[in-house]
């Protein structure tokens, strides 16, 4: 721990801050302003009531007001401190406002209600987390059948495109064959058409196939992806083609070969592939939102969408999935790229 | 009993031929060396014995049945790589048991031969580690346990130990030998070390450009070099080559380009009157002369090599050309000096300049 605190705290400047010292850690902690304080603003006010979300100027931290339960009073009634007048100092709780009055009265004392100027109280606040934004999206909402919907989707796009990309990257790389280079310009050459563009085709061919409206349909037109194929080729292409040898010597069959020799030995480059998928499958939206039109079929950023109604937004759930939907790719990015750092790295070589 | 015969063996990259029909006989039990300078096709001929290169034309034949459309694999042959080839991502075991696996051999079958043959390589105390954490000459025994554990028929080295230093390699050289007279099986071992050639084999095949130059037993070679390359290629330090020309009077002389004049005896075979040739001597057969003889040659020193047990003198005749001369025990001559030169007829190699063949074969 004082090795990591001393590495963090490592200075150009041996007694004072040199120039370059207060340059790097601004730059650095404006970086991470940058990139984390969106996301810790989002995590804040999913906790934040509704009024505390449309409160304007708006405050950092999720805060609710005081409710008490008085007598004679079928909800619970907001508690205020009043700052002016007889009552100054004392704790009222507000039955109603109308205009610049509010009509109070005194918990020890439900049935007198008093008049008091709007200003001369104070709402009772407290930090408080608003958890119904996210229990009201089980209660609600089908939260659990678009996360499942997000994870069918991601998982089985991720394996079957892990393993239709490998498959051609191994014999690219590998199989000297007629042809070979024309294929792989091919592949590249894709890399340059953009998705829009095939989207009114890839449309037409999905709803031949008969799958529109299914997660298939979803899975399948993005399984082969050419940025996919290209980085396991480079990566196999480092494979010596000496191992491939041995292992035929070794009356391993080609799909043996590929299946015990070229996948394993690739696993870094797969991970990278692995989290790549996941992150584009799971945040995709522009797809599945021409492909799926069922409520039942619907991912989770289409589920997003569907809270932004045209004349209202419902923001505390909508944020609070948010919420729900970040946390899977952060901790699989967290998971996969701890096992990209202890990669297999040695060739068995020299 | 696996024998191996190659009969006109050819292979063409396009319109560039790298072996130019090898026609060869390799007996069983025989421990047969490919040696020749590098890019002479001796690789690609392993390659292609092993299945793992297609062959252009010519057959090979495996106990005198016919595999050139048979698949690596089913041949029955292991070889050992230069880079040794291990998987990285198994163990040692895992390693020497993937073949056996693929042969469907059962476990208990598998992890007795394992066993025995790591005991053999003295690599059991390595079984569960993985090849980045052993050593270059653990790697090479595991490399060769892996070709050992599936009992083929023939094994093939490709260059194994030139990835080792210098002391190992005479450790594993030796124990390669002993490994074959132990399984005695046909092995071929490719190198470009002559010196891990003569050391061996029971046969060597020299190469050049994809050409067979000689197939022979190591002292064959030696002794009788159907060619200059072949004479200059086996053997260390390399035999010196003297340009001449042959003069027929009352005898048969020599005439070197310096002018030195050797008698050759007068039953010397294939020569004629102004004939270009080139004498070959390998070092030791160069002695120093105290006094002046008919058939000596005059030299300058120019370096002297002083190994303690022998001396080797390089020098230069007066035309330019180097030579070199084995002097037993040490020796007092000095760089600079001149020195006269004897030859022994009897070690003497005739080659005509023209071709390059042999003519003389004297012993």
């Amino acid at each position: 721990m004082a090795r990591v605190i001393s590495f963090l705290t490592r200075t150009r400047g041996r007694d004072r801050l040199h120039w370059t010292d207060w340059f790097t850690y601004g730059y650095l902690f404006s970086g991470i302003l940058l990139m984390f304080g969106p996301v810790l603003w989002l995590a804040l006010s999913s906790f934040k009531t509704d009024a505390e979300l449309e409160r304007f100027p708006p405050r950092f931290l999720p805060y609710a007001q005081e409710m008490i339960e008085v007598e004679g009073y079928d909800k619970p009634l907001p508690v205020f401190t009043v700052t002016a007048g007889e009552l100054a100092g004392a704790r009222v709780a507000q039955v109603r406002r109308i205009g610049l009055v509010a009509q109070v009265v005194r918990p020890e004392n439900p049935s007198e209600i008093i008049k008091i100027g709007i200003k001369d109280r104070q709402a009772v606040e407290s930090v408080s987390l608003a958890t119904k934004n996210y229990t009201e999206l089980f209660e609600r909402f089908n939260f659990m059948r678009f996360l499942w919907n997000s994870t069918f989707i991601t998982v089985m796009a991720t394996l079957i495109m892990l393993l239709v990309n490998s498959m051609a990257a191994f014999a690219l790389s590998k199989y000297e064959f007629r042809g070979r280079g024309t294929v792989m310009a091919l592949v590249i050459g894709v890399l340059m058409i953009p998705q829009t563009v095939v989207l009114v085709p890839l449309f037409l061919v999905t709803r031949e196939l008969g799958m529109l409206d299914s997660l298939w349909g979803v899975i399948i037109p993005g399984a082969a992806t050419p940025t996919g194929v290209f980085l396991l080729r480079q990566y196999m292409l480092t494979i010596p083609d000496e191992i491939l040898d041995a292992a035929r010597m070794d009356k391993a069959s080609e799909w043996k070969i590929y299946w015990r020799i070229v996948l394993p030995l690739s696993a870094p480059a797969l991970a990278v592939l692995a989290i790549l998928a996941i992150m584009w499958r799971w945040n995709d939206f522009l797809w599945p939102l021409i492909a799926l039109s069922r409520p039942e079929k619907f991912t989770l950023q289409l589920a997003l969408n569907a809270f932004q109604g045209e004349m209202d937004t419902n923001w505390s759930s909508l944020l609070a999935m948010t919420v729900l939907t970040l946390l899977p790719i952060a901790l699989v990015f967290a998971f996969l790229q701890k096992y990209i750092a202890t990669g297999i790295a040695s060739t068995g070589g020299k | 009993m696996a024998k191996l015969e190659l009969r006109n063996v050819e292979k063409a990259y396009g319109a560039a031929k790298v072996i130019r029909g090898v026609d060869l006989d390799i007996e069983h039990g025989e421990f047969c060396v490919f040696v020749g300078p590098s890019g002479c096709g001796k690789s690609t001929l392993l390659r292609m014995i092993s299945g793992l290169e297609s062959i252009t034309d010519g057959s090979i034949l495996i106990d005198g049945e016919l595999v050139n459309r048979v698949p690596a694999a089913e041949r029955g042959l292991a070889m050992v790589f230069q880079s040794y080839a291990l998987y990285p991502h198994m163990t040692v075991q895992q390693n020497l048991s993937f073949g056996l696996e693929n042969l469907n051999t059962p476990k208990a079958q598998i992890a007795e031969k394992i066993e025995q043959v790591s005991q053999m390589l003295q690599i059991d105390q390595l079984l569960q580690r993985r090849p980045k954490d052993l050593s270059g000459g653990q790697r090479q025994r595991v490399a060769i346990g892996r070709a050992v554990v599936r009992e083929p028929r023939i094994f093939l080295f490709d260059e194994p130990l030139s990835n080792l230093d210098a002391e190992l390699r005479v450790d594993m050289r030796g124990e390669i030998a002993r490994l074959h007279k132990r399984l005695g099986n046909t092995m071929i071992y490719v190198t470009h070390d002559q010196v891990e050639a003569m050391t061996m084999a029971d046969k060597i095949a020299v190469l050049r450009d994809g050409v067979v130059e000689q197939f022979g037993t190591p002292l064959d070679l030696y002794n009788e070099p159907d060619n200059v390359f072949v004479a200059g290629f086996i053997g260390s330090p390399k035999m010196n080559f003297l340009k001449g020309v042959i003069k027929k009077g009352s005898g048969t002389t020599l005439v070197l380009e310096t002018g030195d004049k050797i008698e050759l005896p007068d039953d010397t075979p294939k020569v004629s009157d102004d004939m270009a040739v080139t004498l070959g001597i390998r070092p030791n057969g160069l002695h120093l002369a105290s006094s002046a003889d008919t058939s000596a040659v005059h030299v300058d020193v120019k370096s002297v090599e002083r190994l303690g047990g022998e001396s080797y003198i390089y020098a230069a005749m007066p035309n330019g050309d180097a030579i070199t001369v084995h002097s037993p025990g040490q020796t007092e001559i000095e760089p600079g000096s001149q020195i006269t030169l004897t030859i022994n007829t009897s070690h003497m190699h005739l080659f005509s300049t023209e071709s390059g063949k042999a003519l003389l074969l004297t012993r």
